[in-house]
């Protein structure tokens, strides 16, 4: 049997690094093929270059038997070629059904592909309403609208770069029933992801690289995970240590009936939401984006002020009509889930990016920033933190996401805050990155501070937190110790109210009264 | 009444070159590019089509001469600002400049007397209804093809598909490159289409608005263009209002200067560029607005990874 695609010896090469280095692999028609890697092991270069988004230095592309003249996305796409990328293709500035009109061949019939859009996307338990702005939709949305785009198509090799990150438990799975589903129709499936558990519930093979290099191959079904791990990072994973939390007597942050109507028109409604974080134990926030996380958020990094100011304390004290910079000086110290953009400015050095938060930090002499003093600053976090970068003049955007996350998470914990807040804190990170980031967030609560993680990854939260919330439509549900919940449960407390789990929510709330 | 008509048909008049030169710089802008020289792609249609009637050229072949004049201007631009990724508000100063050269050098051949302007229409019947012919039906043909081109520029930009590419190629280039969409190209052409827009709005001043060669004779109108588009945030109904605006204040001063008001007539001339800007500075303080309609892209260089 002819494979479906086929790489020989792909290289290509950046100033001062390779890439891809010599690589090849074959996918066959109907088979799922993990690629395994940390970031910056060369993933995402391959998948642009078999994308046709990037062109390879050497080495050749062969689909169904055939080599691939002159390759760009568009050839890609005739070949029945689709990806979703990690960093979404998406236009804000216009709406889903217009994005997805953009990739579609054919007559420019919204109306029609907008029922499209509504079926497939209910059809796979993704729904997602086609005339909504993409600007105003959340990351976990944007990525639903991506992979419709795709199943629009009726691809014959479907290219996923980290596509479960954002997603409940229950959604991962109806998704990997729709990828089973997929590729029993014929179509062969490239799937990126660190997550060794999927990988192993979903692939039939896989192909490790770091490095740029292929340093494995295996059938993740019958490989361990921690076989894969270890060709993965080359060396053996850290444990993660976590002492007992000891909570201090009073809370560190504390919202007391907090209701907000959003700031835009697709928002969602806040309604009386309490919850609070005491020092020394960390708190997760857990959800489906788009159920007033990016609200709630804004709130409580003062990025948004209130006029009621006792309806959120920071120590007892009044905050809610402070702003960012108030609220940073009591002690808040805050990693946004938008790296680029918000945690930092893209264009500007990683020194310059240390004093935007840290400026308190005796950066600044006489109102002016003492560009050594920062530079050192900078050169610390990247020691401490094992961020790979050429030095403190690097800009933010030549980091890659893990590498950059690292690098903020640092420059918020050098502050030594009271209070820490962070969103997604290992979003699109590699499996080493996010362990040292998870490690580093524990030990910062178990010194004392209290710390509240936004994540719409379960796994993540069962890992480190000690209590959980649950935010679904606005709401925030009662406080839940982690030793008396399970996956399952907060999974459905997630998608309480979505009308297409409707089925489920009857048997949650059974299933959950039979557990009390 | 008769000055009411008289000044209903004025503003439309004066508005028409405005509108040409600002719908086609509204392409462009959507597109993700910003060429500031349309002031001086304007002045080269109008020498070259002013040109091309003393030249005994016949008058659509005259009008075709300019706009291909502002076309050719406009590649110029698109070289240095698509191809060598200039700064854009470098190329397009430039060319502004260049273009006043250009047409001040030519003009020194056309000695100062008018030509025939370009023709009104007359239909029989429509054109002779009281107050409405005259309102409505004795245009110059240009006028109608003003708003002819208003309306298909509005449907091309909302309505097909080919106006969502050059939309969203306007918002992040990277993408429509990463889907597959061939950037470079798409912005050559509505750099050319707005060069083909500022080159009809250029002759229309020298063969049918004033049909005499005068240095410079564009006046400014190039920059108000350039602001209309910014201040309609990027939307042609809002474009087609502003040049409205601008025409009428154009006309009422010019009503007041012959009326002799006690105002310095300097003043007054100044008046239209005066309330335009105002008015749209106050329309587009929306920020939420802005921020939708803006071309994210707008004046940043693309190379395409490779």
């Amino acid at each position: 049997m002819t494979p479906r695609l086929e790489l020989r010896s792909i290289t290509k090469r950046y100033p001062g690094i390779v890439a891809n280095d010599d690589i090849s692999l074959s996918i066959m028609p109907g088979e799922i093929h993990a690629v395994l890697g940390e970031n910056g092991a060369g993933k995402s270069t391959l998948m642009k270059i078999i994308y046709g988004a990037v062109q390879a230095d050497a080495g050749e592309i062969l689909c169904d038997g055939k080599p691939i003249p002159a390759h760009t996305p568009a050839v890609s796409r005739a070949l029945g070629i689709e990806m979703v990328y990690q960093h979404f293709a998406l236009f804000e500035s216009v709406t889903v059904v217009e994005n997805i009109a953009l990739s579609v061949a054919g007559s420019f019939d919204l109306a029609g592909l907008s029922r499209q859009i509504s079926e497939l996307s209910n059809r796979y338990g993704m729904p997602i309403d086609p005339q909504r702005r993409v600007h105003d939709l959340s990351v976990g949305e944007r990525q639903r609208v991506e992979i419709v785009r795709c199943l629009l198509q009726t691809p014959k090799l479907l290219i996923l770069d980290e596509p479960t990150s954002v997603l409940t438990p229950q959604a991962v799975q109806k998704l990997f029933g729709t990828l089973r589903q997929l590729a029993a129709e014929g179509c062969s499936i490239l799937y990126i992801s660190h997550k060794l558990d999927e990988v192993q519930a979903l692939c039939d093979s896989a192909t490790v690289l770091r490095n740029g290099r292929v340093t494995g191959t295996a059938r993740p079904k019958e490989t361990s995970a921690h076989e894969l791990a270890r060709l993965m990072v080359g060396a053996e994973l850290p444990e993660m240590h976590m002492s007992p939390a000891i909570p201090g007597e009073k809370p560190v942050l504390s919202v007391a009936a907090l209701s907000a109507s959003p700031a835009d028109t697709y928002g969602v409604d806040l309604k009386d939401i309490s919850l609070s974080v005491h020092g020394g134990e960390i708190v997760g926030l857990a959800g489906v984006s788009g159920n007033g996380q990016a609200e709630l958020i804004a709130l409580l990094s003062g990025e948004r002020t209130l006029r009621r100011s006792e309806t959120i304390r920071i120590d007892g004290k009044p905050v809610g009509h402070l702003n960012a910079s108030e609220r940073r000086k009591l002690g808040l110290a805050f990693v946004p889930e938008e790296r680029l953009g918000r945690g930092a400015v893209p264009t500007h050095a990683l020194w310059e990016n240390a004093v935007l938060t840290a400026h308190r930090a005796g950066l600044t002499r006489h109102g002016l920033v003492d560009r050594s003093r920062a530079s050192n600053f900078a050169k610390g976090i990247i020691e401490r933190f094992k961020v790979k970068a050429n030095g403190p003049q690097s800009t933010a955007q030549s980091l890659s996401g893990g590498n950059l996350q690292k690098f903020i998470v640092g420059r918020e914990i050098e502050l030594a805050p009271k209070l820490f807040l962070v969103a997604q804190p290992t979003w699109g990170v590699d499996v080493g990155a996010a362990a040292f980031i998870r490690q580093t967030i524990i030990d910062l609560s178990r010194a004392g501070a209290a710390v509240l993680v936004i994540s719409e990854e379960l796994d993540e939260l069962f890992e480190i937190c000690d209590r959980l919330y649950v935010i679904c439509q606005g709401q925030v549900s009662q406080s839940l110790a982690r030793s008396r919940t399970s996956r399952e449960e907060v999974g459905l407390m997630m998608t309480r109210t979505e009308r297409s789990e409707r089925g489920e929510i009857s048997m949650g709330r059974d299933a959950i009264a039979l557990q009390n | 009444m008769d000055l009411f008509i008289a000044i209903f048909t004025g503003t439309i008049i004066a508005a028409t070159p405005l509108i040409y030169a600002a719908l086609g710089e509204l392409v462009v802008e959507n597109s993700g590019v910003l060429n500031l020289g349309i002031e001086g792609m304007m002045l080269m249609g109008a020498a070259f089509a002013f040109w091309a009637v003393i030249a005994g050229l016949p008058m659509p072949v005259a009008i075709l001469c300019g706009a291909l004049a502002g076309v050719v201007a406009s590649l110029l631009f698109g070289v240095l600002a698509l191809t060598f990724l200039t700064n854009q508000y470098a190329a397009g100063l430039a060319l502004a400049i260049f273009g006043s050269g250009v047409s001040a050098f030519l003009g020194r051949g056309f000695g100062s007397a008018p030509i025939d302007a370009l023709k009104r229409i007359r239909i029989p019947g429509l054109s002779d209804i009281p107050v409405v012919g005259p309102m409505f039906f004795r245009f110059d043909p240009m006028v109608y093809l003003a708003l002819l081109l208003f309306g298909l520029i509005t449907w091309f930009l909302y309505r097909t598909k080919a106006g969502l590419i050059l939309r969203t190629t306007g918002e992040s280039p990277e993408t429509a490159h990463a889907i597959g969409y061939p950037v470079i190209r798409i912005r050559y052409l509505s750099v050319m289409f707005g060069g083909l827009m500022a080159g009809l709005a250029g002759a229309y001043l020298s063969v049918a608005y004033t049909p005499l060669w005068v240095e410079n004779m564009t006046a400014g109108k190039g920059w108000i263009a350039l602001a209309l588009v910014v201040f309609a945030t990027w939307r042609p109904l809002r474009v087609l209002l502003g040049a409205w605006l601008f025409g009428g204040m154009t006309i009422l001063q010019l009503q007041g200067q012959a009326l002799g008001l006690a105002v310095p007539s300097e003043l007054l001339s100044a008046l239209p560029y005066i309330a335009t800007i105002v008015v749209l500075v106050v329309i587009s303080r929306n920020r939420q607005i802005l921020a939708l309609h803006f071309p994210a892209s707008l004046a940043r260089p693309f190379r395409p990874a490779s």
